[in-house]
C-alpha cells in the first residue's frame, strides 16, 4: 500500500465520518476498497453525481473525499462544486488527478491548467497543491483533522526536497535561500513544479545569482505575508507554475502587489494556452518549465530588469 | 401520520392563496407552484415523518425541492403547518429575510438549497446512502420538474442510484407538462416517461397529482426497501386551481397587480373569473 492508501485505511478505521468516493479513478488507491467497505463508493464516470452525493453525505455529518481527473472534476462538475459544496460550505475534499503538466500525453481535454483559477475564485474553497507524495499525505491528514471544502492537486511523486518541518496548510515554505535578505530573485512556485524550480534555483546560485525559492502549497487562502516579504525584498519576483498565467499564482501575486501598493517587478513563467501532448520531460521542455529553461529565462529577465532604483513601499506611501 | 382528505383540501386552498399573494410586488413562479401545491400538502400532512419540532431529528424524513422555483408552494405549506410563521410570507423578496424565488436553509424545513436544476437528485442520493449506513428508516423524497428532466445530470444520477440500490429514495416528478415557456412535448418530448425510468432500473408509479385519495393510495404502497429506487410520476396541471392561468404557457412567472391577485383569489374560491391586464411573459 502507498502512503495515501495507508492514510485512507487508518482514517476510516478511527473516524466513522470519513467517506471515500471516486468517479472510476482509483489507480492511486487500488488497495483500499477492501478495507473501507461501504465507505468506499465508486460512482462510475459521473463527476456531477459524485459531487452532489458528496454534498448530501456531508450534510449528514460525514467528511467526504472525492477523486476524479482534475480537468473533469473542476470543469464538468464545477457548478456542483459551487452550488452544493461551496455555497453550503460542506466538508468535501476534492482530489484532482493528473493536474497541470502531469496529464502529459492526454492532450488538451485532460489538461487542468485553469483549475487553480477556477477553484481559488470560489468563496469557501481552499486550494492545496502539494509538491510530492509526502506533502500530499500530510496535507490530507491535516484536512481530515479540520475538514473544510478544499480542492487538491494530486501529486504522487517521491519527496523532492528536504523539509525542516511538517507541512501546514496556511504557510508558504522557504525551500532555499541563498542570503538572509534581499535576494536578487524571489522564485514562487507550487505543486509538481517545485523540483524543477529548485533545480533552476541551484543552477542560478552556481552562476552567482541569489535566489529565495518559496513553495506555496496552499494557493487559497494564500500566505500573503510571505509574498509581501518576497516582493519587498527581492530585486525581481518570478512565479513558476504549470497553469495559465492569468488566474493562477502569478495573478494572485499581482493582486497582492497592487493591494499592498508594492511596485515590484513580477514575471510569470507559466502557460498561456494548452500545451502539446507528449511525455512529461518533453512537455516540460517545450513549455519552458524544466530547470534548463527556467534558469536561463530568469537570467535574461534579470539582465533586462533595468534596475534604476525602484521605489520602496515607504516612498510610495509617504 | 394520518391521512385526512378534508384537511388536505382545506390546507391546499390556503397554500394556493399564499402562492397568489406572492405573485405580486416582484412576483414568483406561480404556475409551477400551483402544480405541485397538492403534492407538497399531501406529503407534509400525510406522508413525511417530519414536523416543526423534529427538524433536527436524524430519523426525520427528508424532502428536497430540486425544481426550486416552485418554492412558494413549499413556503405556503410550511406556513400552514407551523414550520414558519404565516406573517413571514409577507417578507417575500425582502433582502432582510430569506423568502425568495428559490429555497434555502435559512427557512426552517428546507433541507438543502436549490435553484440550478438537476442537482438535488444527486444530493438526495448522498443523503439516502448516508441514511442507509446509519441504519435509519428515513426516506428521502426528491421533487423533480418535468422540464428539469432535460438536464443530463438527472440521467447520470438515475443510473448511479440504481447501481447503489438506493431503495429509500423516491423521486416525484411534478409532471405539469410544461417547461418554462412551452409544453414539454412540443420542445423536448418526454413520453413514454415511465418506460424511460423503468429502463434505468427504477420502480415506477403514475398518479394524478391533484387527487389526494389517489396520491395516498400510491404513496402508501410504494415499494420502499425492495432494492430499487422509486419514481412517482405525478400528473399535474400548471396553474391548477385558478382557471385564468391554468395550462397557460405564458403564465409561468407572474407578477400581478394587487387587484389582479384579489380577483384571482376570488377565482380560486369559485367566484367570478379574473380579468388580467398584466403583460404575459414569453421568453422564447
Ligand atoms: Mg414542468
Amino acid at each position: 500500500m502507498n502512503r495515501y492508501e495507508l492514510l485512507l485505511r487508518d482514517r476510516c478505521a478511527i473516524d466513522p465520518r470519513v467517506m471515500v468516493l471516486t468517479a472510476e479513478n482509483r489507480g492511486h488507491m487500488r488497495n483500499v476498497p477492501p478495507y473501507l467497505g461501504d465507505r468506499f463508493v465508486d460512482v462510475g464516470i459521473a463527476e456531477q453525481t459524485m459531487l452532489g452525493m458528496a454534498a448530501g453525505l456531508a450534510s449528514r455529518g460525514r467528511v467526504v473525499i472525492v477523486h476524479a481527473l482534475a480537468a473533469f472534476l473542476t470543469l464538468r462538475a464545477f457548478e456542483f462544486i459551487r452550488d452544493d459544496v461551496a455555497i453550503p460550505n460542506l466538508p468535501v475534499i476534492m482530489v484532482g488527478m493528473v493536474p497541470g503538466v502531469l496529464s502529459d500525453g492526454n492532450g488538451p481535454t485532460h489538461q487542468a491548467i485553469d483549475d487553480v483559477g477556477l477553484m481559488r475564485g470560489l468563496p469557501n474553497v481552499g486550494v492545496f497543491a502539494p509538491a510530492d507524495e509526502e506533502e500530499f499525505v500530510e496535507g490530507m491528514a491535516e484536512l481530515l483533522d479540520n475538514p473544510r471544502p478544499c480542492y487538491v492537486r494530486y501529486v504522487g511523486t517521491p519527496t523532492s526536497y528536504h523539509r525542516e518541518e511538517r507541512t501546514t496548510l496556511h504557510r508558504g515554505v522557504t525551500v532555499c535561500d541563498e542570503r538572509e535578505c534581499c535576494p536578487q530573485v524571489a522564485l514562487l512556485t507550487y505543486g509538481a513544479m517545485l523540483p524543477h524550480a529548485l533545480q533552476a534555483a541551484q543552477k542560478l546560485e552556481q552562476q552567482g545569482v541569489s535566489v529565495r525559492l518559496i513553495h506555496m502549497p496552499m494557493l487559497a487562502p494564500l500566505d500573503e505575508a510571505i509574498i509581501v516579504e518576497a516582493l519587498n525584498d527581492a530585486t525581481m519576483t518570478v512565479v513558476v507554475e504549470d497553469h495559465l498565467i492569468r488566474s493562477g499564482l502569478y495573478s494572485a501575486v499581482c493582486e497582492i502587489a497592487v493591494r499592498h501598493r508594492i511596485a515590484a517587478a513580477i514575471h510569470p513563467i507559466g502557460l498561456t494556452t494548452w500545451f502539446p501532448a507528449g511525455r512529461l520531460p518533453q512537455v516540460l521542455r517545450v513549455t519552458g518549465l524544466d530547470a534548463d529553461s527556467i534558469a536561463p529565462r530568469i537570467r535574461t529577465l534579470l539582465n533586462n530588469e533595468s534596475a534604476p532604483e525602484r521605489p520602496t513601499t515607504d516612498e510610495i506611501s509617504s | 401520520m394520518t391521512y385526512d382528505r378534508g384537511r388536505c383540501e382545506e390546507i391546499s386552498i390556503r397554500v394556493r392563496e399564499h402562492i397568489l399573494a406572492m405573485s405580486t410586488d416582484g412576483g414568483c413562479f406561480t404556475g409551477a407552484s400551483l402544480s405541485c401545491a397538492d403534492l407538497l400538502v399531501y406529503l407534509y400532512t400525510s406522508y413525511l415523518n417530519v414536523r416543526p419540532d423534529t427538524l433536527t431529528d436524524p430519523n426525520r424524513d427528508i424532502l428536497l425541492l430540486s425544481k426550486g422555483h416552485d418554492v412558494p408552494a413549499l413556503y405556503g405549506t410550511f406556513a400552514e403547518l407551523g414550520f414558519i410563521e404565516r406573517e413571514r410570507l409577507a417578507n417575500h423578496l425582502d433582502c432582510n429575510d430569506h423568502i425568495y424565488w428559490h429555497p434555502n436553509r435559512a427557512v426552517p424545513g428546507v433541507e438543502f438549497h436549490s435553484g440550478s436544476l438537476g442537482h438535488l437528485l444527486s444530493v438526495g442520493m448522498g443523503m439516502a446512502l448516508s441514511i442507509r449506513m446509519e441504519q435509519r428508516a428515513s426516506r428521502v423524497i426528491v421533487i423533480l420538474g418535468d422540464g428539469e428532466l432535460n438536464e443530463g445530470s438527472i440521467w447520470e444520477a438515475l443510473q448511479v442510484a440504481h447501481a447503489l440500490h438506493l431503495d429509500n429514495l423516491v423521486a416525484i416528478v411534478d409532471r405539469n407538462w410544461f417547461q418554462a415557456n412551452v409544453r414539454t412535448e412540443e420542445l423536448i418530448p418526454l413520453e413514454p416517461l415511465d418506460e424511460k425510468f423503468r429502463a434505468f432500473g427504477w420502480n415506477t408509479a403514475r398518479v394524478d397529482g391533484h387527487d389526494f385519495d389517489a396520491l395516498h393510495a400510491c404513496m402508501s404502497s410504494l415499494p420502499i426497501g425492495t432494492g430499487r429506487p422509486t419514481v412517482v410520476i405525478a400528473d399535474t396541471m400548471r396553474g391548477k386551481g385558478v382557471p385564468s392561468i391554468q395550462e397557460r404557457a405564458d403564465r409561468w412567472f407572474c407578477n400581478f397587480t394587487h387587484d389582479e391577485v384579489a380577483q384571482l383569489t376570488d377565482e380560486l374560491h369559485g367566484n367570478a373569473v379574473a380579468t388580467l391586464v398584466s403583460p404575459t411573459l414569453i421568453v422564447r
